[in-house]
């Protein structure tokens, strides 16, 4: 079961603000999300080497010769705040 | 005009190689029954007219694309409000690839937001609706896509699938949908959802279209060092039997199944008899982690989402809420006021596997659950060629019978989300009409042919030799 300061705890790991509504919506429907994926647990995983990638790869490697990339201002193009060549945010302290 | 729509992609093309068919006609018939679209399939669409009738192989052949690919200088925004107006200052790899083969964009289509759905009702821009029943779901989450190609809006579409969401939409509007191998296609300019998971594929009205369009977007990519394309290419199908193949079907992950439709289950058990009648030889197999496959995913797929989403902080695209002023309080904001409750449910979830003193319990063993799926499916292929399942345990739902109910709604992958876990080629293909639980009109039942990786000419050719022995009227009632 998944209490409300676990889901506003996690909601802050997340950067998600979450109403008063949604905080017990998430709490309940977690919970009985995480009872299905709890089945699990009661799987013998000992040994059972874990899986992250399906492709067996060694590293990609590329020379290292330098070539265009997207010009910055195209990639600054989209923002929602850009100004002298950057993307402006609000200030961390404001 | 309709009629040239009730085409497959490569008899049209066939009429314009032999001069019978302009291309240009025929992409202005699809470009005017997209703008006319009442299925809320397609979110932009190309107009009629314009340049281009496209060079070799697919000669000015259109193509709609699902919002998850970027487009440059087109909107695209996998079905988000937080990537409202957003146009990409590049163009995904498989689109590239389909332009330069000739083919011409057609339209983007709706989605679940980010891929995120079984459904299509996750989407910030309204749901869309099945063409065999319009108060049904198409599924999802390439639910446009499915959509435009069974209501002949597209002659084909590229959707993407991380669980099941090119094979269940396929299969509840009655058409052909492939997940190729994870590898197969580039995911360079394909907005992730879950990286290790996510594949482009083809959603066609039959078999040879799916390969056709496959043949010409796999391949390796030097933007997606995971990509290592099909060796030796794609072959078009012409089989016209089973003989001498092997299907396994795995009595817990068949149509004997708890939750499987009846109608789903007769119709998945004929077609047992028919994959019989072509000279296969059906034995039963084990896949004694499949079931467990949902438990995983929904640990695994979300825990990715979790990481892959962070970049949506209203800095660099997309929308910004600006109201507190203060950086975190902006990065919160913009993200409770972009995101939908599913895509919210997901990070939370997602999270929650990940965070301090739960990593082992969830991520971790979810990962060795994988394995074993894994390992179940190369235990299998070592006396199988193929195997068979049902694609969905439901023919389509009625719009809002799932929404309330996460759990359910995530349940519709059950039998799409293991061959996700272990990279394996998947294709779904109609194999009859069932009537659906509750009653009412008979609509599409989806049958899914799996092999080991890297094994698509193989799948496709038994896919086709199967389709010809079904012989499915893949047209939705008028």
């Amino acid at each position: 079961m998944i209490e409300r300061e676990q889901v506003l705890h996690v909601a802050k790991l997340a950067r998600l603000r979450l109403d008063d509504a949604e905080v017990e919506r998430m709490a309940s429907e977690l919970s009985s999300i995480l009872e299905h994926v709890e089945r699990i647990s009661n799987l013998d995983l000992d040994g059972v080497e874990p899986t992250s990638h399906v492709v067996e790869l060694e590293n990609v490697m590329r020379p290292d010769e330098p070539r265009p990339s997207l010009p910055r201002e195209r990639a600054l193009e989209p923002a929602p705040d850009a100004d002298e060549g950057a993307f402006r945010v609000p200030s961390p302290q404001a | 005009m309709s009629e040239l729509r009730e085409l497959t992609a490569a008899q049209a093309l066939g009429r314009i190689e032999a001069g019978e068919l302009d291309s240009g006609d025929y992409f202005d018939a699809y470009a005017r029954a997209a703008g006319g679209d009442q299925l809320g399939a397609y979110l932009w669409c190309a107009q009629p007219g314009g340049a281009g009738s496209g060079g070799e192989p697919l000669r000015g052949m259109p193509v709609a694309v699902k919002d998850i690919f970027c487009t440059e200088g087109i909107e695209t925004t996998a079905g988000s409000r937080i990537l409202e107006g957003y146009r990409p200052p590049y163009t995904a790899t498989a689109v590239t690839r389909l332009s330069e083969a000739g083919a011409r964009l057609l339209g983007k289509t709706n989605m679940d937001e980010f891929a995120m759905g079984s459904s299509n009702e996750n989407s910030a821009y309204g749901p869309v609706r099945n063409p065999w029943d319009a108060e049904r779901v198409p599924g999802g989450s390439s639910g446009g896509s499915a959509a435009a190609v069974a209501g002949r809006l597209a002659p084909w579409a590229l959707g993407t699938d991380t669980g099941g969401s090119i094979r269940q939409p396929a299969a509840l509007c009655g058409i052909v949908g492939l997940k190729p191998t994870y590898g197969a296609i580039s995911r360079y300019g394909m907005i992730a959802f879950a990286s290790s998971l996510d594949q482009c594929g083809p959603l066609t009205r039959d078999v040879t279209d799916a390969a056709l369009l496959l043949r010409e977007l796999q391949g390796g990519d030097e933007m997606d060092s995971t990509c290592v394309g099909i060796e030796p290419g794609v072959e078009l199908p012409s089989r016209a039997d089973l003989k001498q193949l092997r299907v396994g079907v795995a009595r817990d992950f068949s149509h004997e199944a708890e939750g499987v439709e009846r109608g789903v289950a007769d119709a998945f058990a004929r077609s047992l008899d028919v994959i019989r009648d072509l000279g296969a030889e059906v034995g039963e197999c084990e896949l004694p982690h499949a079931e467990h496959g949902i438990s995983a995913y929904y640990v695994l797929a979300p825990a990715e989402a979790s990481s892959n989403l962070a970049r949506y902080d209203g800095v660099r695209y997309g929308l910004r809420e600006d109201d507190p002023g203060e950086l975190v309080e902006m990065y919160e904001t913009t993200r409770a006021a972009g995101f939908g409750a599913e895509v919210k449910r997901r990070i939370m979830l997602g999270t929650y596997a990940l965070s301090s003193g739960y990593y082992e319990a969830y991520y971790g063993r979810a990962q060795r659950v994988r394995t074993r799926i894994a390992e179940d499916f190369a235990a299998a292929f070592e006396s199988f060629d193929l195997i068979a399942t049902p694609t969905s345990p439901t023919v389509a739902f009625e719009l809002g019978a799932r929404t309330e109910n996460p759990l359910a709604m995530y349940l519709s992958d059950y039998f799409t989300v293991p061959m996700s876990l272990a990279g394996i080629p998947a294709i779904s293909i109609p194999c009859g009409l069932a009537e659906p639980a509750g009653g009412g009109p008979r609509l599409p039942v989806g049958l899914q042919l799996t092999s080991p990786a890297f094994t698509e000419t193989k799948l496709l050719d038994a896919a086709y030799a199967l389709e010809q022995a079904i012989g499915f009227d893949g047209r939705p009632p008028a």
